[in-house]
């Protein structure tokens, strides 16, 4: 099998928006789902959160940011090229229903899967109110799509080019201190940024959710490599998440699990980028 | 000639030599050849009523195929086998033939059974080397079917399912999770012990049928159960037993410590002992392996294969006890795999790194039998020891994998997991949907699941036929 790339952007600086043609993930997938691709035969398999997904045209959007050796490979690739396997939706998605007011807090690349639930809690008939960051203005990503599909939209930048000079979760604090009555916060970002986030939010009376990316092969169950503690139970992220209760999930196991591999990685990043610059890729 | 002037022993199969092996993923079993195949040959009495047949879950008429070899009647031989057995090459290799076929031979009463597991490896792999595959396909029914048959999973039950079916004139399509076909064949079982070129070969003959393949698709995400039902005339679900399960003890959750199936998945399906290949792997110098199935045995010998100096097999009862097949524990002692028996990880132990550094066992006694019949171990108070290891892979069974029940309404489930189906035919609660292998009985053998995919594509030929 193999998967056309129809689009390709630079969204930000090493950060790529890529369209993919797969109808059955597109008719299939919901908010809050992922995919997991593998870029050819010798490619490992990696998980990516569906940024969109368009069931008419039958074609899937991943945001990703060049960290590793197959974030490096795929940023390579362009339009009318081909990934080997794509598949998908993986995940249980995201119970979008009508809550009432709901926050949405997106940091980095995490802002990418926070678009659809924007879109499908929107449409379910809730207030969605976004908190958008990133480590500055260039490196924001898809200010004017969220705009289109909240009610209302605030950005924080860490250097404070744009926006609020500070995190994500200070305006959250302020939204949930103010007269406000919130129902439900989804967080998504790197895990930091979900830990502090989940603690502050915690003392609220307001369900508060994470989507977590973790580690994993298959994607359905079958490696455990996803586990995650969760209310002091494993939990496998790809079947019975990745959504979790924030309250509940144990993040410094999360982040030392996603560790596993660093030396591993740096050291497969480094041999892929000496071979680029050898002109052996 | 008489069953007195057969010769007691078999003729032995060359194997790589332990030493050498062991840096390698090479097949160990190398194989007869030609001379070696006829000699064993011989030794076959050609019993009018042959008990071997009986033992085999696919019913390959041995004798017969038995005879056409000795008569060097090599095409003739392997089209017998592939009458009843679409899978030949890969029987041969991974069968517990010990304990079937080759467990009723008469000359097994006096002396080694015939080797008849090492001929129908010498059949396929003869046909292999000719390029074969060619001959099957005079045996597809001209009748074609305009009926569509949905196969879910391509492991051996799927495979088998599907060959008969196609055979048989339907038009099938097989649906498989993972980017490569196989199930169990491509992730599980080890390249040493059943090379994935032959996996692949045989589904490329499964493919020459007609059978049409869609690899990354998953039943219960992309499509629901009741949405296939809904479109295909029958339904079979080969979906086997993927799901890993875990002791639940303290520290299972350190890094470096796998389940066997992504430990296997990594090295097998992902190629990780290849440096072309991306796949990451976490080595160290000892390994502790928990469990004594095959699994555990191909988890052992796959990690020293990666580089591990000491390896430990850690398993609650007594060898006897082992459900692994002898030839497997052999092999692995061989290879210098330690083997702690009646002995039980309590917890894992890790740094501050998080890194694993060691698991902490207690030494277990056997008591009164269990539900299986086998003596159940109990823990000996005081006995605690520690095993230093980087690496812990937990090979200690695999439950069938519940996302085939999202969207399956009718669909009856048992307690543990597997799909409740009819024994004989397969056929579930869900009219039109047929289950077999391992998601109906749990982890069991590749042939057995064979034996299901078979007669549930008998039965799905009788259900077509009436409705």
């Amino acid at each position: 099998m193999s998967y056309k790339i129809l689009k390709k952007e630079e969204v930000a600086p090493a950060v790529h928006r890529m369209e993919i043609n797969a109808p059955d993930v597109a008719k299939a997938a919901k908010a809050g789902q992922f995919i997991i691709l593998r870029i050819d035969e010798k490619g490992e398999r990696i998980p990516l959160t569906i940024a969109d997904f368009n069931p008419e045209t039958g074609t899937v959007a991943v945001i990703f940011q060049e960290m590793g050796k197959t974030t490096k490979q795929l940023a390579t690739l362009s339009a009318g090229g081909f990934i080997e396997d794509f598949v998908g939706p993986l995940g249980t998605p995201s119970d979008v229903r009508k809550v009432g007011t709901v926050i949405l807090v997106g940091g980095g690349v995490g802002v990418a899967p926070i678009y659809p639930q924007a879109k499908a809690y929107t449409a379910a008939g809730n207030k969605v109110i976004s908190i958008i960051g990133a480590r500055n203005k260039e490196l924001l990503l898809l200010e004017k799509e969220m705009r289109e599909v909240c009610s209302e939209l605030y950005i924080a930048t860490d250097d404070g080019s744009k926006g609020h000079h500070g995190f994500v979760t200070d305006i959250m604090k302020e939204i949930l201190d103010s007269d406000e009555k919130v129902d439900r916060v989804v967080i998504v970002g790197p895990p930091i940024m979900m830990k502090v986030g989940a603690g502050v939010a915690a003392p609220y009376d307001v369900e508060i959710l994470v989507s977590l990316n973790t580690i994993m092969v298959d994607g359905t169950g079958m490696c455990g490599g996803c586990r995650v503690t969760v209310d002091g139970e494993t939990k496998f992220t790809c079947v019975d998440g990745p959504e979790f209760d924030a309250r509940k999930v144990d993040f410094v196991e999360l982040m030392n699990r996603l560790s596993m591999y660093r030396e591993e990685e740096t050291a497969a990043k480094e041999k892929y980028e000496h071979k680029c610059k050898c002109g052996l890729h | 000639m008489s069953e007195k002037s057969k010769p007691k022993t078999r003729i032995p199969m060359p194997e790589q030599p332990a030493g050498e092996r062991i840096n390698n993923f090479e097949e160990v079993a190398l194989g007869y050849s030609k001379e070696a195949a006829l000699a064993e040959a011989s030794r076959c009495l050609n019993c009018k009523e042959p008990k071997c047949v009986e033992g085999c879950p696919v019913n390959v008429d041995i004798p017969g195929f038995i005879k056409l070899l000795t008569e060097e009647a090599f095409k003739g031989a392997i089209e017998k086998i592939k009458a009843t057995n679409a899978l030949p090459a890969i029987c041969g290799r991974v069968c517990p033939q010990e304990t079937q076929c080759e467990a009723r031979c008469v000359l097994g009463k006096k002396g080694e059974p015939v080797a008849i597991g090492r001929l129908e490896r010498f059949c396929a792999d003869y046909e292999r080397g000719k390029g074969g595959n060619v001959s099957e396909k005079a045996i597809i029914s001209e009748v074609a079917s305009e009926k569509k048959v949905a196969i879910v999973g391509s492991g051996p039950a799927g495979l088998t399912a599907a060959a008969d079916l196609a055979k048989l004139g339907y038009k099938v399509t097989i649906f498989e999770s993972l980017h490569k076909a196989g199930g169990v064949l491509s992730y599980g079982i080890p390249e040493f012990r059943l090379p994935k070129a032959i996996v692949q070969e045989e589904v490329e003959y499964i493919k020459s049928l007609g059978v049409e393949l869609k690899p990354n698709y998953i039943i219960g995400r992309v499509k629901t159960l009741d949405a296939l039902a809904e479109e295909f005339d029958a339904v079979f679900l080969g979906t086997g037993a993927g799901l890993p399960r875990f002791m639940g003890i303290e520290g299972e959750n350190l890094n470096g410590v796998y389940s066997a199936n992504e430990f296997l998945t990594r090295v097998n399906l992902m190629k990780a002992y290849d440096p072309e290949y991306d796949t990451l792997i976490k080595m160290g110098k000892k390994v502790v392996v928990v469990g004594g199935g095959n699994v555990a045995m191909d988890s052992a010998r796959a990690a020293l294969r990666l580089g591990a100096e000491e390896v430990d097999v850690v398993y609650r009862r007594g060898e006897e006890e082992m459900p692994a097949r002898r030839e497997e524990i052999k092999h692995a002692k061989e290879e210098g795999i330690s083997f702690r028996l009646l002995s039980n990880p309590i917890r894992v132990l890790g740094d501050e790194q998080f890194n694993v550094k060691g698991v902490e066992c207690i030494k277990m006694e056997l008591g009164a039998p269990d539900e299986s019949g086998r003596r159940s171990p109990v823990p000996i108070e005081g006995s605690e020891f520690s095993l230093e290891a980087e690496v812990v892979i937990i090979a200690i069974g695999t439950s069938p994998n519940p996302l085939i029940f999202k969207g399956s309404k009718g669909l009856s489930q048992h307690k543990k997991g597997t799909v409740i189906a009819e024994a004989e035919s397969g056929a579930t609660s869900k009219p039109g949907v047929f289950a077999g292998g391992d998601v109906v009985t749990g982890a069991a053998t590749v042939i057995s699941a064979m034996e299901a995919g078979k007669k549930a594509a008998k039965a799905i030929d009788e259900y077509l036929k009436k409705n």
